[in-house]
């Protein structure tokens, strides 16, 4: 087999993407069941463990009902709108997938040096960006599409949230492309590596981190900002009139953005796969030293994916004016300030 | 150096994305029971029916919303590639870094005016507002149930 031949290395990235897919997949899965084993030992109970051991089946469980359920599209419905919707949103979601680089490079046996990511190209992060930002259109479809008063509402309130987010988040990372001087996700785990995780981003980015974690859950749509979907005033929100698999994808492009959210944080905050003093038992490159830090570097996802289920089961839900008003007048002059003050520092040349 | 074989990935994920999604849509249009009823097929209020069109007038704020957002998300598109070769071009090697700070705080203090004058302007404002319409909502359709009132009478 020539590994250098076009066709073999687009079925071979074929094949990476598939596995990714599969995977993310499963993590979704299990994310949800563990969101309500959490929730449910949050608040005093058990939550799901009845399928199976300690309710490990439960995913597949629900993946069968939600097969099995009659599909409905109301009456008054514009019919490819509400087809379309659901489609993007979960597309929108998992086109990130390819470019997440969860581990270093290693020296495998017949392929040679690897690098752990499925695509690396320049613009990684911008791709991000764009890429997620089109789940907009997602929600703002299906509210309007279904010609339900509450999804409407749904998707009315969360485009304006999601638009409104999206600007602080996009200029909470301003900062880190400032000191990295690159938008190469691979790049950026890469700078971060060495002095015993001291050089992590989180460090003389914090602002930026802690804007980019407060937006990024807007942009998620998760507790305290779940206005689309408040359930106690617009019964589902946007997804009100979705049922069986159309409203399991719009579920499950929920939780994709969550893991994107997450794998975004950890490898322009907190160091991607580097894991401190790694470096000291195993060589870099060996196949040893690759696993650890994938494992790492999952830690540390599941970590964030963790906050989120952690705060739906603390907070309260925002109102909608204290939402915007702390949108706007507050993260958004706070992310222009740590643009400013990163661009002086590095202008000085302290960065 | 542009390559266009390191977006091939972005074309596979694609293939393998929405072909996942429109074969979880088709699979629930083939397996799931079918009993259509004229009320299951209402859209949902909750158990009445539904009072006209969902698809009424909605506040202009969000209108407003979408407006400045295209404009702020045109001063993050232009901080982005400013942003990625800053450090470099700052650097020994060209020593462009006072042109280029002082060029781009300028175009930021710009917008913070505009910034500051739409806060001003209270477009940012939703609570006040909202009570301002809905109180001039009421007081219309007040008016207007007492003319039918009179009309009748």
């Amino acid at each position: 087999m020539d590994l250098s031949n076009p066709y073999i290395q687009a079925a071979l990235q074929f094949l990476a993407i598939f596995i990714t897919f599969n995977v993310v997949l499963m993590i979704v899965a299990y994310t949800v069941l563990a969101e309500r084993r959490i929730l449910g030992f949050i608040q005093g109970r058990l939550g799901p463990n009845r399928v199976g051991p300690g309710g490990v089946l439960q995913p597949f469980a629900d993946l069968l009902k939600f097969i099995f359920k009659e599909e409905i599209v109301p009456d008054k419905s514009t019919r490819f709108v509400y087809f379309l919707a659901p489609l993007i949103a979960v597309t929108a979601a998992m086109m990130t997938l390819i470019v997440y680089p969860f581990g270093p490079r290693v020296t495998l046996p017949y392929f040679g040096q690897v690098e752990l990511v499925i695509a690396r190209f320049d613009i990684a992060l911008l791709y991000v960006l764009a890429v997620t930002s089109i789940g907009v259109y997602g929600i703002a479809l299906a509210g309007w599409a279904s010609n339900s008063k509450y999804s409407l509402m749904g998707g009315l309130r969360s485009s304006a949230q999601m638009i409104s987010y999206e600007l602080s988040l996009g200029l909470s990372l301003v900062g880190v492309i400032l000191m990295s001087g690159t938008l190469d996700l691979y790049e950026i785990v890469e700078q971060q590596s060495g002095w015993y995780g001291f050089k992590w981003n989180i460090f003389p980015q914090f602002i930026g981190f802690v804007v980019y974690l407060t937006s990024a859950i807007a942009e998620t749509n998760r507790v305290p900002f779940d206005l689309p979907e408040a359930e106690t005033e617009l019964v589902a929100g946007f997804h009100t009139e979705y049922s069986a698999l159309k409203f399991a994808l719009f579920f499950m492009a929920e939780y994709i953005n969550m893991f994107t959210v997450s794998v975004l944080a950890t490898t322009l905050f907190l160091g991607g796969w580097n894991v401190p003093g790694l470096a000291l038992l195993f060589s870099p490159g060996s196949i040893p030293f690759a696993v650890f830090s994938v494992i790492g570097f999952f830690v540390k996802v599941f970590f964030f994916l963790f906050l989120y289920i952690w705060l739906r089961g603390t907070l309260p839900r925002f109102r909608f004016d204290q939402l915007m008003s702390f949108g706007w007048k507050f993260l958004l002059p706070v992310a222009l300030l740590n643009v400013v003050l990163t661009a002086t520092l590095v202008w000085l040349g302290v960065l | 150096m542009f390559d266009l074989k390191a977006y091939l990935p972005i074309l596979l994920m694609f293939i393998v994305a929405a072909g996942f999604a429109v074969s979880q849509v088709l699979i629930s249009q083939l397996i799931g029971p079918k009993r259509r009823t004229p009320t299951k097929l209402m859209p949902y209020e909750c158990g009445k029916d539904p009072v006209g069109s969902a698809r009424e007038r909605f506040s202009v704020k969000f209108y407003l919303v979408a407006m400045i957002f295209v404009l702020f998300d045109i001063e993050l598109i232009f901080l982005v590639p400013w942003a990625v070769v800053f450090k470099r071009l700052a650097g020994p090697e060209f020593g462009l870094g006072t042109l280029m700070y002082v060029e781009m705080m300028l175009f930021i203090a710009l917008l913070f005016v505009g910034f500051v004058y739409i806060w001003k302007k209270g477009i940012l404002d939703w609570s006040q507002a909202a009570r301002q319409e809905a109180e001039a909502e009421a007081e219309m359709l007040a008016g207007q149930s007492g003319e039918r009132l009179r009309r009748a009478a």
